[in-house]
């Protein structure tokens, strides 16, 4: 196959960065995207210029690290698939492919297609836990939890925050990722004890790391590879408004006596 | 054994080991816990619940990834499971069993006493995760679900989904988050360890390097602990990530820390085999389809015809013709070798010839006509029969099946697949005593990262279970031992000559890389020596292959350091420059890797020496001269000297092993 | 609690339950509306639409409904003026090419849109009826047979410039709806896999049946009845 990309080039954050357009005459159809970048790049290189910076770690669509924006759409046109799953079998001869970063305020470019997606984390570290200490759980079986709360549990569980629906939302909303953890947690009996404060802090924390909001057009949902239900946010929706309703002014501490 | 280790197993009854060394081992205070400082290299499975639980028990903490966050770390793209001895089955589970199956699983290559706390603590993790809100697999009546796995006879294994390895590194990682959000961890993402420090004898500190700016930084810590993985990226195609790397280790190894048993690999019989040069890397398809799938080849050489035109009289069910009792149900090794034997000898299948079938047809055959049954049909047609076998097919395998048509293009419900093995886990590792202490004080090594529990050989489902053993339940014990000796030693400034000598050593690497300015790419070089290993270092080696081998890596790592072309600079973020320092230190591994193969002349577990077989084909172990570790000391310029370990096998008898 | 419920409207979701909660409202004037408006069908000379809409005005439950509609109409447009501007800032850099189209529908992109042209509409709207009926008191009411609210009605949707206007935003407000309707319930987090299907399908009958046919039908008819000179609203004497 032969094939024209676009690639996003941009030198570092502060680059202003433009598109820089390669050919590559021999793609094999049995190629992942990332490993038509691979030769890209290996043919970069021979030539003596940079090659293209790209995440990408696991290459089996769970790690969560691959993300590119391709022809319009978050890691491609498949549904359900990651950019490293993504085969160049689903492209056609003389294609021209455009491959951009994924485009955030709260994602700013690092080089090329790489962004800096640390915002997750933090929104996870607002709240995204059980505050269980190691050593101090009770047996697993002590609490029995419904198969379906586990199952739809899980289903939220599944996010592998590569932040697709930041990139697909016309908004950059991280709503889907934010509401995945908040409601696989307000699901599990493990999770109820702190719901109140988990999800007023990451919703605290999403907002101050300048996502926009949700228009519930859908997009995430769409583009996420492990198929994350929109069902979250409007249950992240119910817990926020739940939460600020029912959270209580802190007692003064509960220490006692010394 | 050698004066230069101790293993430092406690005394008493194997039983009495662990709980012994928890109730009388030296503890810190926590006014104390709060002046020493840990850092963690590595946020996977071990990393992170270390990071996480020191960080609980009031130790400054400071994580490093390479990764842009640490939930990407590679525990994360384990499927299958993870074992705990809690015998909620009521099928006859208890702590020995599952440290018996390790111990045999290992090929009576692995430590007792690890082994055994392994197994006690393995309870604890599983209650650990659901506490954190892990969404296991529960049974109707909202308890755990269990499955059988790898061949032992009790259901030990939970699981979350295919996605086990995913769902507890979150959870390890929510703990760490935790962590950070509480100022308790300090995380440094994209940050690349690139060199220990050592002070009078004992480790201090990391260099660290920014992936993103390139800038190099000095961290003391009063103890230092490497998670960071396994090392099967040596042979360039593998299902680990593409960064998994054995940098950390090898800098440590070449800073004192022994290497243990670096030639134990383990490699996996059903991953989709590779589909031409530009493959990156390899994708394994659980080990699960081999329960209901059968593994032939044809028996006719370089048979070209598409597998449906081939008639069954003339398909060879290898597996199930060398092994009438376990057929295509062997373990891990075996099946990889069996498949390796006919490939090399032309059967093989595909465009590459280096692939078997695993064929569904007469699974989907034998489910249609009991689900006809079940649904009172009589007499339905043969369509009907496959439709309904494909149905109950998709409803066990169905994900893993639709993976295997993404990545391949081709429909497995309707043609066999194609699998071979491929390189997969390494059971060797930095060599570690009682205490996951490495050679050098101070210096921890866990999870994969370690010689580990699992001896010769793995068991499935036993990955996770080690990481999150040694991470949430040993080190914070084990490393109070230590650190309870620190107590006094204020941390050490980061302008201590030591820490300027390692920052000078580490600049002067990258400069060095930087000025080849040669003509070749770093892939280049990965793939040739992936390619040596594979060939004479991988599933079969023998003493001619091996030799050569060595000879091979040491030319390929001189026209390396000759040719090797880096584009841009080393203050950015510069991919090629990282998988250059990683492919550096992989060349000189591979090396050791050859000399220990050479060096352990029988076979055991997934080491098949070709010399050591019995006449049937099978793999020999020779208990009489090699039960021991070998931990290999770095003694500069590429030069290793071997250390003994002996194995003493108080409780198990080793037997040799037989699938026939 | 004060705190709670300020810091709650300045979030990101706070300020979306601000718009689904003025938007159902504004969703329950409208069938208020429509209510009244059939009344002009009754072919009774417009007396049932007259009387109805004078004992609004002299109800002081209506009066002020009507200040918490006018509150709630700003409120609407200001927070959606405000969520889209944060939002736009929320990409900095657009995309050069994009796919959105694939994964969402136009209308439910360009809420701003439609709504700025409904909104547009009820400016012109309140300036034709509400501003002669209730300000400048130049229609009468149903005490005048020559010049009430019900006649004004008629004789401005004669104008086909003014038909054409309504039937066009009435077209754009049921797209709107069809988004908005079932997007207030997700926002107030009302929605699972199990009731979506029905706001979906809820939504769709509210904004394309009720709204859509029935408010389509005043341009449309009495449209039609200027050009056939039918007298639309005396058919029943």
């Amino acid at each position: 196959m032969k094939l024209t990309l676009k690639v996003w080039r941009q030198k570092n954050a502060k680059d202003s960065g433009k598109f820089a357009t390669y050919q590559l005459n021999e793609v094999s159809p049995d190629m992942s995207f990332l490993e038509m970048f691979d030769v890209l790049n290996e043919e970069l290189v021979g030539k003596g210029e940079d090659p293209v910076a790209f995440d990408h770690d696991c290459r089996e669509g769970i790690c969560g690290m691959c993300s590119m924006y391709i022809n319009g759409r978050a890691h491609g046109p498949m549904s359900g698939t990651t950019t490293c799953q993504l085969h160049m079998r689903k492209f056609k001869d003389g294609d021209t492919i455009t491959v951009e970063p994924w485009r955030a305020g709260a994602f700013p470019v690092l080089k090329d297609l790489v962004v800096d997606r640390s915002a997750f984390d933090r929104i996870i570290a607002a709240g995204g836990y059980v505050s269980v200490n190691t050593g101090s759980a009770k047996d697993a079986n002590n609490i029995p939890v419904p198969k379906h709360d586990a199952d739809a549990a899980f289903a939220a569980a599944a996010c592998i925050g590569c932040g697709a629906c930041v990139a697909a939302c016309k908004n950059a909303s991280a709503m889907l990722f934010a509401s995945a953890k908040i409601s696989q947690l307000a699901l599990l009996p493990q999770g109820k004890v702190e719901r109140t404060d988990r999800v007023l802090n990451m919703v605290k924390q999403m907002d101050a790391e300048g996502f926009g909001s949700c228009t519930n057009t859908g997009s995430c949902e769409a583009e996420c590879p492990k198929n994350i239900s929109l069902e979250n946010i409007a249950t992240m929706n119910r817990e926020y408004l739940l939460a600020t309703v029912s959270k209580q002014p802190d007692f003064g501490g509960t220490g006692g006596a010394g | 054994m050698s004066s230069k280790i101790n293993s430092r197993i406690p005394e008493g009854s194997l039983e009495q080991k662990w709980t012994t060394y928890r109730s009388t081992t030296a503890l810190v205070n926590p006014a104390n816990k709060r002046s020493l400082e840990i850092i963690v290299v590595g946020s996977g499975l071990a990393g992170a619940s270390a990071a996480a639980s020191l960080a609980e028990l009031g130790y400054k903490v400071k994580c490093f990834c390479f990764q842009d966050s640490p939930r990407r770390a590679h525990s994360i793209a384990a499927q299958g499971g993870i074992n705990a001895a809690k015998n909620y089955q009521n099928d006859g589970d208890s702590v020995y069993r599952l440290f018996y199956d390790t111990i045999k699983g290992g090929d009576y290559r692995a430590r007792e006493a690890n082994v055994h706390r392994l197994a006690e603590v393995s309870a604890s993790i599983i209650d650990q995760c659901v506490a954190q809100g892990v969404p296991f697999a529960r049974e109707y009546g909202g308890l755990l679900a269990n499955r059988s796995f790898g061949g032992t006879q009790v259901q030990r294994t939970f699981y979350a989904s295919g996605q086990t390895g995913q769902q507890l590194l979150l959870g390890a990682y929510s703990a760490l988050e935790r962590q950070v959000g509480l100022g308790s961890v300090k995380m440094y993402n994209r940050h690349e360890m690139l060199e220990i420090v050592n002070i009078e004898g004992k480790c201090r500190g990391i260099i660290a390097r920014n992936l993103v700016t390139g800038e190099i930084t000095r961290h003391f810590g009063h103890a230092v602990l490497l998670c960071t993985g396994g090392y099967g990226n040596v042979f360039f195609l593998s299902t680990n990530a593409m960064g998994s790397n054995v940098t950390a280790a090898w800098k440590a190894h070449k800073k004192g820390a022994f290497f243990g048993n670096p030639c134990f690999t383990q490699i996996h019989p059903t991953c989709i085999p590779v589909s031409g040069d530009h493959q990156s890397k390899l994708t394994l398809m659980s080990e699960s389809l081999r329960n209901d799938g059968r593994i032939w080849v044809p028996k006719k050489q370089g048979d070209t015809r598409k597998a449906s035109e081939i008639p069954e009289d003339e398909r060879d069910y290898y597996l199930e013709r060398r092994y009438p009792a376990f057929g295509n149900l062997v373990p891990r090794d075996v099946a990889s070798r069996a498949a390796k034997e006919r490939c090399d000898a032309g059967y093989g299948v595909g465009a590459s010839k280096m692939a078997v079938y695993l064929d569904y047809t007469a699974a989907i055959e034998r489910y249609g006509k009991t689900k006809a049954t079940q649904l009172n049909e009589n007499n339905p047609g043969e369509a009907r029969i496959r439709e309904l076998g494909k149905q109950v097919v998709a409803e066990k395998y169905g994900n893993l099946f639709e993976m295997y048509e993404k990545i391949t293009g081709e429909n497995p419900y309707e043609v066999p697949m194609r699998i071979y093995p491929a390189v997969h886990y390494t059971m060797g590792g930095l060599w570690v005593d009682y205490e996951l202490m490495t050679t050098v004080p101070g210096l921890y090594a866990l999870g994969e990262a370690n010689f580990s529990d699992h001896g010769a050989n793995r068991l499935g489902a036993s990955a996770l279970m080690q990481g999150l053993a040694d991470g949430y339940f040993v080190i914070p014990y084990t490393i109070g031992t230590y650190l309870s000796n620190e107590i006094r030693t204020k941390p050490v400034p980061t302008d201590h000559e030591a820490f300027v000598e390692a920052e000078k050593d580490v600049r002067e690497n990258i400069a060095r890389m930087m000025n080849v300015k040669g003509s070749k790419t770093v892939d280049h070089f990965h793939k040739r020596l992936g390619k040596i290993m594979w060939e004479k270092c991988g599933m079969a080696r023998n003493e001619k292959g091996l030799n050569e081998a060595i000879v091979e890596i040491r030319a390929l790592r001189e026209e390396f350091w000759r040719d090797v072309r880096i584009p841009g600079s080393a203050d950015e973020l510069n991919p090629e420059l990282e998988k250059a320092g990683r492919v550096a230190d992989f060349l000189e591994l591979g090396e050791l890797m050859c000399m220990d193969a050479l060096n352990r002349a029988e076979s055991c577990g997934g080491h098949f020496r070709e010399e050591s077989q019995a006449e049937d084909g099978e793999a020999m172990r020779d208990d009489a001269n090699f039960m021991y570790v070998a931990a290999w000391e770095y003694k500069g310029n590429t030069q290793f000297e071997m250390h003994k370990e002996t194995l003493v096998y108080e409780k198990v008898k080793p037997s040799q092993r037989s699938y026939k | 609690m004060a705190n709670k419920v300020s810091q709650y409207l300045q979030s990101s979701i706070g300020k979306k339950t601000v718009m689904a909660a003025t938007g159902l409202f504004l969703v329950v004037f409208l069938l208020e509306h429509l209510y009244t408006n059939v009344l002009l069908f009754f072919g009774d000379g417009g007396k049932a639409f007259n009387d109805a809409s004078h004992g609004m005005v002299h109800s002081i439950i209506i009066r002020i409904i009507e200040v918490v509609l006018f509150v709630s109409i700003v409120l609407h447009v200001i927070q959606a003026l405000m969520l889209t501007g944060q939002n736009n800032k929320a990409r900095p850099v657009k995309y050069a090419v994009s796919g959105v189209s694939k994964t969402s529908s136009w209308f439910s992109r360009n809420m701003l849109l439609t709504g700025s042209i409904i909104f547009f509409f009820i400016v012109v709207h309140l300036y034709n009826f509400f501003v002669p009926y209730r300000v400048t008191g130049t229609v009468n009411g149903p005490e005048d047979p020559a010049n009430n609210l019900a006649i004004a009605v008629a004789e401005a949707l004669g104008d086909p410039m003014y038909a054409a206007l309504y039937l066009v935003s009435v077209l754009f407000l049921a797209f709107h709806l069809n988004h908005g309707f079932q997007s207030a319930f997700q926002t107030a987090g009302l929605n699972n896999r199990r009731y979506a299907p029905l706001w979906k399908m809820a939504g769709s009958f509210l904004a394309f049946i009720v709204f859509g046919l029935g408010f389509a039908s005043f341009p449309v008819l009495f449209y039609l009845s200027k050009v056939m000179e039918w007298d639309l609203l005396n058919w029943a004497k």
